[in-house]
């Protein structure tokens, strides 16, 4: 059994004897992003399994372990783990535990230390904690990834944004029930296989599998009349993880809309940004300034390249992240960078840019960033753009479904009526109603 | 057109109304569905047959609790809001908007310009099932509660966010002898600040105004508070008729949308719908059988006081009296501990009345074979009841409770006590009590939230509390506040859970409130090995079961589990060996009279609502005070740095050493000014302008700003800024400072130094959402202070685009603020050396007040700062010590400036004998759930007791002074060792 080492500071490493004898676990945000991703980590030679556990023990665990009043993404996450563990489908001695950290002044750049302190308290503080970042804290003699890791991280991202954007536009309009996310596990394997193979991993052959992706899911017969477009925005877990947001998409596909998220690209492209906007600001030493130039010019490239492709299959293609820094102008600087900081204002102004005035703003209780990002910009967003109808969703371990789900009706029924409004009296709004309604 | 029906099934009544083909309303009803929401609704409509049988309708539901029944039957459903406003639209079509309570909803509806439509979030208590909650706490009737309202002389301020908090408020106000005629309207107005606060969300609450819902409708003086609030005229605000229907009249006008159906084929279909049934999440039955219930009766009911019979007993005895928050407890007792008389009962909202009563019925009792030797008192009510009847002693709740339980388990290690209000726990370590676990005012799901259920669901608490024992399939209803409790009780029943499963998931939800929320334990073994539990609610066996269950251990609970206060307090007034009691004697009774008067306090800003309480013979007790002063004695000053600070804080207004010729700069005095307000003001009065600082804060200036907060679950200090916004606005400056801040300065002693998200962004959410400020020059840049050279060359180039000032010149300001930012923070340091070197001197506890820079504004911390030294401490502030240690790695991230100097000042404090540390909190900020743990494990790790004040808008300074003295207890207790 391999030997448990520690470093200087005390903190467990997960060493090479481990990566040959560790299942490695990691929590489940986006299925079909962190799907792929486990996938390439997998080939690296490592054991690894995405947790998609939804039962209400991992919440009674996040309760347990972690002081109540942190965020509900703590609670889930490690909540998540901590039942994995203990589930007794692995030996908890064989177990390591993954899990992103982005740093920041938020709450959140403390879910890894959150997650040591909650092993400790259940007795399992043998068990390693792996951190993912793009910054280099806490480094692992077993887990490194090199620089074709990270290239292919980046394009698990974009084909996972690819994927889930253009579906998200073809599933509530599907004939056959079920038909597109058959076509997403079909596109998956196929990728996975060309990676596994080394192929599709040149930007080439990326931009020749974006083609492949939306011919695939233009090729799922849909019908019907266009469906009143709901976009999802929000503190980054709980938007987008069925298990923080009580399956928000699937509520929404049920009141006949279409939900609209907008994807991972530009939040990561946001957080290598915010370096260069800290020196922008404060000045001192751009660290890594090179490799962060690099790397945010490729995704950038990677991203635009994802736009032209869903553009030339018909599908409506988000705006880049340069159109996102526009949009912001006016209503917050770019030094708000903690949590989704002014990305989330701009992704809301897009939205209703973009045709997507309805909008549902979702955050775990209490969210520090979202109190200004998200509910504080809703007033001038609505003063702005009349025709805007956001609600905020807070999630919380004693939230109910019935609540959120009735405040979520109440904003669908406002799309009604704005649309209405809008219609009798265009003049009174003063900009026309982008919202396909009924 | 055919007849229209609209059926609106809220949260606790059902509305059904009917409208022929010109809107004209035929029919209406508003009747209470206890529950049975469907079955109500039917029966209602069934009424109805003799004139629509056989005819066409439509028919529409609408409503929060409507949406499953509409499913179930294939009726079509309309969202209530959206109802609500066609109904507006079309009988007051010149509405500006409309605000509706309803059972557990509020609404608001504008209408001018784009439609916007609201609801209350999941955190506001500020509804129906609120205002019932607050009648039961009061014991009166929800329309007696109206009548009393209307009466009412002065208004408190009462927490309006939630409901739990509103009851810890009120307790207090009630105890100290309030009057019930002002509590009634206190609850109004708090709803009313509610609505305004938590819904209008920055757009103003301008022309004619719409009141709709049950609440509104039916208590006029909750209309009262509306109006006088909003400033309405007759005008504009706008009560119809049918206003807590309204709703349901316009679920019937959009049914105009809907197809025709046949009534009769509407009636069968919703008769026949079984509600839409979900999964209920269960959890394990608390006894499978009912032998293993009685094993387990049997082996709590051996933990019992000898019992003394009082018609017969001659001798001494001993009496205690809790005065609890809810409940008045009392115990009298022999030399022994042998019960001679106790009693237990609710208070009434009266604890005075109680307790004139028992002690005429003890006396009479005692006759002349019993000689009462000594009384003692605790509780909330303590100092009222102890100056009321003349007792020997008042002690802290928390040393009356240790008493009680180590006479039935002298190797006791850990109590726990689940009152009606409050909920506390402690650890007991070498005979003394260590370290003290009191539930935070939005925790507190203790024994009158489980009454208070009880009564909605029709039950009294004893036989609810029985029904739970052998439920089958307890539901899990997680561990959250009350307010959550609610809609997760609402949705169990909705799918199908029985009273029995409701009733055994409360108890069980209660217990893990208790274990996890305020013990913060992961296992039993984090409590203690002889744990006894005490309190009203262990008498409830469900709760005692799953608090075993919980643990997987066996605890002692006394038989007199309820009155252990009391029992203690018997047994404190019995170890004062006094030769005769000077409790009123039996005479003085009969001539007692008690008359409480509020009056406020304006000795200074801190405005105490003052209760005068005034006996017979002209005794008086004051209460509700946080000094001396109203008492007519001298202010103890005792040094305070939390004083110190916010004095010389305060002086940093006007022309300094310049000339002000630049014009007013006004700068907000919140948040992290409270840090660099030293920098600032030195670099703009030598850039020549005139600082104008925002004025102190206050309750006013609160209100002033509260209609354009955005986030009603932000954190009160950050609330506080709207107003310190509009008030420089008012005062004609002719720019406002306010600048972003990311990070802090960099102390060397965390891993970073940000500011929190809030205290780094709050300008711009100020510039986003409140119009006022483009009525000045409203600058938020960005800005760094750490790093000095390129603050300087960028502060530089700001001023130049501004207001036209010479780099060269703004390069002079830059030399000045620094030095005097380091000149300031150097004062704080060298005053606190001063002030613990007086206390050395003087031989004066030192206690250490951990916080943020912002926490010493009194409108923040609620004059704290004056309680603690009016106990007798030295008190200073956590950046007074923080530097005295060096950086230390910590076990969570230590990366935010302010929250590092808190680890550093615990790390020093747990160096000093002297010295104790209290962390003050404020609500809703989501740093501290990470400082606290945190705080807490240095502290204990290193000897010293972890005690934590929360605090909010409201002050509630009953809990903190039940903090506060249990440390005092508990140091003395050290001390002793």
């Amino acid at each position: 059994m391999a030997e448990l080492v520690y470093d200087k500071t005390g903190r467990l490493l997960f060493t090479r004897e481990m990566k040959e004898e560790y299942t490695i676990l990691f929590p489940t945000m986006l299925p079909v992003h962190f799907g792929l991703m486990a996938r390439i980590i997998e080939n690296l030679g490592y054991k690894v399994e995405m947790l998609t556990t939804s039962h209400r023990g991992i919440v009674d665990e996040g309760l347990k372990y972690v002081h109540n009043d942190t965020c509900y993404p703590a609670l889930l996450v490690i909540g998540q783990l901590i039942d994995a563990v203990k589930s007794g489908k692995y030996d908890p001695h064989k177990v390591a535990l993954l899990i992103t950290q982005t740093g920041g002044g938020c709450r959140a750049s403390n879910y890894i230390h959150l997650l040591r302190k909650a092993l400790e308290k259940a007795g399992l503080s043998y068990v390693p904690v792996i951190s993912l970042n793009l910054s280099g804290l806490e480094s692992n003699p077993g887990f490194k990834m090199g620089l074709g890791t990270l290239r292919k991280a980046v394009f698990a991202m974009m084909y996972g944004d690819i994927i889930v954007q253009c579906a998200n536009q073809v599933r509530p309009y599907e004939v056959t029930p079920g038909q597109t996310d058959e076509t997403i596990r079909q596109l998956e394997d196929h990728l996975l296989e060309e990676m596994e193979h080394g192929r599709g991993l040149s930007f080439s052959s990326m931009v020749e599998n974006f083609d492949h992706i939306t011919a695939a899911l233009k090729a799922v017969p849909v019908a019907g009349e266009p469906k009143v477009r709901v976009g999802v925005v929000g503190e980054i877990y709980i938007k987008y993880s069925p298990l923080g947001n009580n399956n928000l998409e699937q509520f929404l596909l049920s009141e006949g809309a279409e939900p609209v998220v907008p994807g991972l690209t530009d939040f990561i492209i946001f957080k290598i940004y915010n370096r260069e906007v800290d020196v922008g600001i404060y000045g001192g030493k751009w660290v890594k300034k090179e490799a962060c130039q690099l790397l945010k010019g490729y995704v950038e490239k990677c991203q635009k390249a994802m736009i032209a492709a869903m553009e030339r299959a018909g599908f409506r293609a988000p705006g880049t992240f340069e159109d996102l820094r526009r949009l912001i102008q006016g209503y917050l600087g770019e030094g708000n960078k903690m949590g989704e900081g002014w990305l989330l204002t701009a992704e809301m102004l897009e939205l209703i840019h973009s045709g997507t005035p309805n909008i549902v703003c979702t955050q775990p209780f209490g969210c520090l960033p979202n109190h200004i990002v998200g509910k504080g910009m809703i007033r001038k967003l609505k003063d702005d753009y009349p025709n805007s109808n956001i609600v905020a969703i807070d999630y919380d371990p004693g939230a109910t479904k019935i609540n959120q789900e009735n405040r979520i009706k109440l904003m669908l029924a406002n799309a009604r009526g704005l649309t209405r409004q809008a219609a009798e009296a265009p003049a009174r709004t003063g900009e026309p109603v982008g919202a396909a309604a009924e | 057109m055919s007849l229209r029906i609209g059926i609106d099934i809220g949260s606790t009544t059902v509305k059904v109304v009917l409208l022929d083909e010109q809107n004209k309303l035929l029919f209406r009803s508003y009747e209470r569905h206890y529950s049975k929401a469907r079955e109500r609704a039917a029966e209602t409509l069934r009424s109805l047959s003799a004139t629509l049988s056989g005819k066409q309708v439509r028919m529409v539901i609408t409503g929060s609790a409507g949406l499953g029944v509409a499913k179930a039957a294939g009726i079509d459903f309309v969202q209530e809001v959206y109802a609500t406003a066609a109904a507006v639209n079309t009988y007051i079509p010149d509405t500006d908007a409309v605000i509706e309570l309803g059972g557990e909803d509020a609404k608001i509806i504008f209408f001018g310009g784009a439609l916007e439509e609201r609801m209350n979030g999941s955190c506001a208590g500020g509804t129906g099932a609120f205002i019932d909650q607050m009648a039961t706490l009061m014991n009166v009737t929800v329309n007696e509660l109206d009548v009393l309202s209307l009466r009412h002389e002065k208004i408190y301020p009462i927490a309006s966010r939630c409901g739990v908090f509103a009851k810890s408020d009120i307790q207090p106000i009630l105890n100290q002898g309030g009057r019930k005629e002002d509590v009634a309207a206190s609850i109004f107005q708090a709803v009313v600040d509610q609505t305004v606060a938590g819904l209008t969300q920055g757009r103003p609450l301008q022309g004619k105004i719409v009141f709709l819902g049950g609440p509104l409708h039916f208590l006029t003086g909750l209309r009262e508070r509306f109006v006088e609030t909003l400033r309405l005229d007759k005008e504009h605000a706008i009560f119809p008729e049918d206003g807590d229907c309204f709703a349901g009249i316009g679920a019937a006008l959009c049914a105009s949308d809907y197809g025709e159906q046949p009534f009769d084929g509407l009636l069968k279909r919703l008769e026949e719908s079984v509600g839409d049934v979900g999964l209920v999440d269960t959890m394990p039955a608390l006894f499978a059988r009912q032998e293993e219930y009685d094993a387990f009766t049997a082996r709590h009911n051996a933990t019992r006081p000898p019992e003394v019979d009082v018609q017969t007993y001659q001798g001494d005895a001993w009496l205690g009296i809790d005065a609890g928050s809810t409940t008045t407890k009392m115990a009298l007792i022999t030399a022994d501990g042998g019960l001679l008389y106790t009693y237990y009962h609710s208070n009434l909202g009266n604890p005075v009345a109680i307790v004139l009563e028992q002690l005429k019925e003890i006396y009479k009792l005692c006759g002349t074979r019993i000689h009462i030797k000594g009384a003692a008192v605790t509780g909330y009510g303590e100092d009222l009841i102890k100056n009321a009847f003349s007792c020997d002693l008042g002690l802290v709740e928390t040393v009356a409770h240790y008493n009680a339980a180590r006479h039935f388990n002298p190797d006791v290690d850990f109590i726990i006590d689940i009152g009606g209000q409050d909920m506390k726990c402690f650890k007991i370590r070498n005979g003394a009590v260590d370290s003290i676990l009191l539930n935070e005012a939005c925790s507190s799901g203790c024994g009158s939230f489980i009454e208070t259920f009880a009564k909605a669901l029709g039950y009294d608490i004893a036989t609810f509390a029985q029904l739970g024992l052998l439920a089958p399939h307890p539901v899990n209803l997680g561990s959250r506040c009350t307010v959550f409790m609610n809609s997760s009780v609402k949705q169990a029943q909705k799918d199908g859970a029985s009273v029995e499963d409701i009733s055994a998931g409360l108890s069980i939800s209660i217990v893990k409130n208790a274990v996890y929320k305020v013990i913060r334990a992961a296992n039993a073994d984090d409590l203690g090995r002889n744990i006894v539990v005490q309190g009203g609610t262990f008498h409830n066996d469900a709760v005692l079961r799953a608090f075993e269950q919980e643990l997987g251990r066996n605890v002692t609970r006394p038989t007199i589990a309820g009155i252990m206060g009391a029992f203690g307090a018997a047994l404190a007034a019995r170890d004062l060996h006094l030769r005769k009691s000077a409790l009123l004697v039996p005479e003085a009774l009969e001539a007692f009279s008690h008359t409480a008067k509020p009056v406020t306090c304006n000795l200074c800003t801190n405005h105490c609502s003052l209760t005068v309480n005034t006996f017979d013979g002209g005794r008086r007790f004051i209460s509700g005070n946080r000094c001396s002063r109203p008492l007519g004695k001298e202010k103890v000053e005792n040094p305070d740095l939390m004083r110190y600070k916010y004095d010389k804080l305060r002086a940093l207004q006007g022309k300094g050493d310049g000339t002000g010729v630049r014009g007013k700069m006004g700068i907000p005095f919140g948040l992290n000014m409270y840090e660099n307000l030293p920098f600032w003001f030195a670099f703009f009065t030598k850039l020549n302008f005139s600082v104008v600082l925002s004025p102190e804060s206050s309750r006013k200036l609160y209100l002033k700003g509260q209609q354009t907060i955005p986030s009603d679950t932000v954190c009160y200090p950050a609330k506080l800024l709207h107003g310190h916004a509009e008030a420089l606005v008012e005062a004609g400056v002719d720019a406002i400072w306010y600048p972003c801040m990311s990070y802090n300065n960099d102390e060397g002693i965390g891993d970073n130094h940000y500011n929190c998200p809030v205290v780094a962004y709050y300008p711009e959410l100020l510039a986003a959402n409140m119009p006022v400020l483009k009525q000045t020059k409203y600058l938020d840049p960005y800005v760094g202070l750490w790093r000095r050279k390129d603050f300087e060359k960028r502060i530089a180039q700001m001023m130049l685009e501004q207001f036209d000032i010479p780099k060269k010149e703004t390069a002079a300001a830059v030399k000045a603020a620094y030095a005097a930012y380091d000149a300031y923070v150097e004062d704080v340091r060298a005053t606190g050396r001063a002030y613990i070197e007086y206390a050395r001197e003087h031989h004066m506890p030192i206690l250490v007040a951990c916080g943020r820079p912002y926490h010493i504004d009194p409108e923040i911390n609620h004059g704290i700062n004056d309680l603690i030294t009016s106990f007798g401490f030295v008190l200073v502030t956590e950046d007074a010590l923080s530097y005295l240690e060096g950086y230390a790695p910590r076990k969570v991230l230590n990366q935010w400036t302010f929250q590092s100097r808190m680890y550093n000042a615990a790390r020093y404090v747990c160096t000093q004998p002297d010295m104790q540390v209290v962390q003050l909190v404020s609500f809703g900020c989501g740093t501290d759930a990470i400082t606290t743990d945190e705080l807490r494990s240095i502290l204990e790790e290193g000897g010293k007791l972890y005690t934590q004040l929360k605090i909010d808008d409201i002050s509630n300074l009953g809990a903190v002074k039940i903090r506060i003295r249990s440390l005092m207890a508990a140091m003395e207790a050290r001390n002793d060792r």
